[in-house]
């Protein structure tokens, strides 16, 4: 399906990647959104506020982020796609309704510009802090789809695919900017509206006697409905049978938990999205995502130049972790090379999915600022020795 | 006496109809409420209300927290959502916006409503956001065994109040009033006739509207303080109960075992902030304003 015109800015742009992530939400299909105001993260929500009116929906500011987050879920399942925006200690706030989004399966999003933490850290410098966060934060085990855009035209063209996915899936989708791709500008080409492929929610046409909120098809995926059609239809965050009616007993919780783990592997393999380049001649490969897959880019040019065999695995979809195609890497090349603007946390997963079959590079950094590309030259100079 | 009650016959005349059925999901009964529990008192007067409203049942939507009282939603033949511990306001308010046709209705716990959820209450009354809050008050956490609440009187035992309850309580009639409510009133378990009406009116009036319900806790409040049982409780609220219908709030407190004033306080009219939205669009953009459409994430 195409995308509504209405929403849809057709132009060559000169945005940074807040407002261009709005301009994706708009695209999307969103018309409504729930925020409370937070640095660096802000934009998103000033724009959607200046657009909305005239495109035919509503923005609320709320109280809180708690507040937001679930204000979302209730648009959702009044019809609406919906989003809010935060960055690190709203994140957190947020973390009990993203359980609460994976658990009843409501279709939405999270936009979360990272900085520097923990705590109120640094509120106007990048970081790439909250990775784990976004697929652990919340209590128990479920799943969410993380996209982490590294330019603002990715902003905007993700932020529809993560709408997309969202409804596809049925799942809260995370998108993971950090401060820097969030406030660098630069051209964002917005395309007709018939040319922006938007996933419509998936209304079941079942009579309301024939139909359960939460029985799957293959897909795995169960149909939506809204409220005031006449379904009569019951949601809870406690573990819920077929019908969504409330069953705490352990087959339910077995069946459930399963299925909404299941329903996303083939983001980890044929539907994961990222970008690679020279991973044929490949000894090592440099897995990056977000700002810092800029940085390393400069890092692998330079060491190509020096004859050096090195790919690139740029990581677009982080959660699910893409960890069939690692898997396959590791299998024939000597190292990887992760650097990230943490402590090191997506590297967990790289070594993970490696199984020791290659070596693990980690080049961490605490945030406020990007790595030096001679840093990551350095390290993929010593593993290809 | 329970055993000669067991062996009374009861037969059910042929083609008798319980009106409230309809109106509950009856596949899940028997409910988890103890016995003596006021809340399905509530519900049952809910459901009159309902009925006398003539409301399109499916244009109702019944948004719970957590707690006893929390559970009303998964009992409700309505569209109906069990939220967060605290957050059945803000969902209420998201669901509302990018619905406004529905009927929305928040029914909760004092504890919910006003300790967890306390921000989010003072929020959508100070917006008048067309919501209708419904909170049964047990005067107490039922659900995870009777700890203090902000409701909670002076004096009361509670389980994290061995030696009794020495911080104030709060007043929610004055809150919601203070706050700006569109309506409030309050009415105990006894009074089902008048908190039916009460109900019925809440549902008819436009912007945000609050009914306090106060409702033993057999279980875990009157027994803990050596009050009896669910009837002692009934008889107490018949006793000591004094309607006062447009009562100063800040007069209304409610003490340990002293009067308790009832009665629909304010009535008032505001507009709601669907309402103050699109004055203000229309207003700042003319025809350039879009109103909103339901569902268009389907077009």
């Amino acid at each position: 399906m195409h995308a509504d015109p209405r929403g849809v800015l057709t132009g060559v742009h000169f945005l940074d990647g807040d407002h261009a992530c709005c301009e994706g939400t708009l695209a999307a299909g969103a018309r409504f959104a729930a925020g409370y105001p937070i640095t660096p993260s802000t934009e998103v929500v000033e724009r959607f506020a200046s657009r909305i009116p005239t495109v035919g929906g509503v923005f609320i500011q709320m109280e809180d982020e708690l507040a937001s987050s679930i204000a979302i879920q209730g648009a959702v399942w009044g019809g609406a796609k919906a989003f809010t925006v935060t960055s690190g200690p709203g994140f957190s706030l947020m973390m009990e309704h993203i359980g609460y989004a994976a658990f009843t399966e409501t279709p939405c999003v999270f936009v979360n510009v990272q900085r520097g933490g923990p705590s109120t850290g640094l509120p106007t410098l990048p970081a790439q802090a909250d990775m784990m966060q976004a697929k652990w934060g919340s209590h128990g085990d479920y799943g969410i789809i993380a996209l982490c855009p590294n330019s603002p035209q990715e902003c905007f063209d993700l932020t529809i695919t993560g709408f997309n996915l969202a409804e596809e899936f049925r799942v809260p989708v995370m998108m993971m900017l950090d401060e820097c791709v969030g406030h660098m500008t630069e051209k964002v080409v917005i395309p007709r509206a018939e040319e922006i492929q938007v996933t419509p929610r998936r209304y079941t046409k079942k009579p309301p006697a024939e139909f359960n909120l939460f029985e799957a098809d293959k897909t795995l995926v169960p149909e939506m409905v809204k409220a005031g059609d006449g379904y009569r239809f019951h949601v809870t965050g406690l573990t819920h049978d077929r019908r969504g009616y409330p069953s705490m007993n352990v087959p339910t919780q077995d069946r459930l938990v399963r299925r909404l783990l299941d329903k996303l592997k083939p983001l980890a393999g044929e539907r994961a999205i990222f970008e690679a380049s020279n991973l044929e001649d490949a000894e090592v490969v440099v897995v990056s995502y977000g700002i810092t897959s800029r940085v390393a880019q400069r890092a692998i040019e330079l060491a190509r130049k020096r004859g050096i065999r090195v790919g690139k695995f740029r990581i677009i979809s982080a959660w699910p972790f893409p960890e069939r195609h690692i898997a396959e890497l590791a299998g024939r090349v000597k190292a990887f090379v992760v650097p990230e603007l943490n402590m090191g946390q997506m590297v967990r997963e790289v070594e993970r999915a490696a199984a020791g079959r290659a070596k693990v590079i980690p080049i961490n950094h605490a945030g406020g600022t990007v790595h030096d590309p001679a840093t990551i030259l350095k390290a993929i100079v010593e593993a290809a020795k | 006496m329970s055993e000669q009650l067991l062996e009374v016959e009861c037969e059910i005349p042929e083609g008798s109809f319980n009106p409230v059925e309809p109106f509950l999901r009856t596949e899940r009964i028997p409910h988890i409420w103890c016995a003596g529990c006021g809340i399905g008192t509530t519900v049952n007067c809910f459901t009159r209300a309902l009925i006398a409203s003539g409301a399109d049942l499916d244009k109702v939507a019944i948004v719970s927290g957590i707690g006893c009282t929390g559970r009303v939603a998964g009992y409700a033949r309505l569209d109906s959502f069990h939220t967060t511990h605290g957050r059945a306001i803000p969902f209420a308010t998201g669901l509302k916006l990018a619905n406004p046709e529905l009927q929305v209705v928040v029914y909760s716990g004092d504890g919910d409503l006003f300790a967890i959820g306390g921000n989010h209450f003072i929020h959508a009354a100070r917006r008048n956001m067309d919501i209708k809050v419904i909170c049964v008050n047990n005067l107490t956490y039922a659900m995870t065994g009777g700890q203090t609440a902000p409701t909670t009187p002076s004096h009361v035992i509670s389980a994290t109040a061995p030696y009794g309850v020495f911080e104030p309580s709060f007043n929610l009639v004055q809150l919601a009033d203070a706050c700006g409510a569109s309506y409030v009133a309050r009415w105990t378990t006894f009074h089902v006739k008048q908190l039916a009406r009460s109900m019925e009116e809440l549902l008819k009036k436009k912007g945000f509207g609050f009914i306090e319900i106060v409702s033993p806790c057999p279980t875990l409040y009157q027994r803990r303080n050596k009050m009896g049982d669910g009837l002692d409780t009934m008889k107490y609220y018949k006793q000591a109960s004094k309607i006062r219908n447009g009562a100063p709030t800040g007069e209304c407190n409610l003490t340990k075992s002293g009067e308790i004033v009832v009665g629909k306080f304010v009535d008032r009219e505001r507009p709601d902030y669907y309402e103050l939205l699109q004055a203000q669009m229309r207003e700042s953009l003319g025809e350039r304003y879009a109103e909103p459409e339901v569902g268009c994430s389907e077009c």
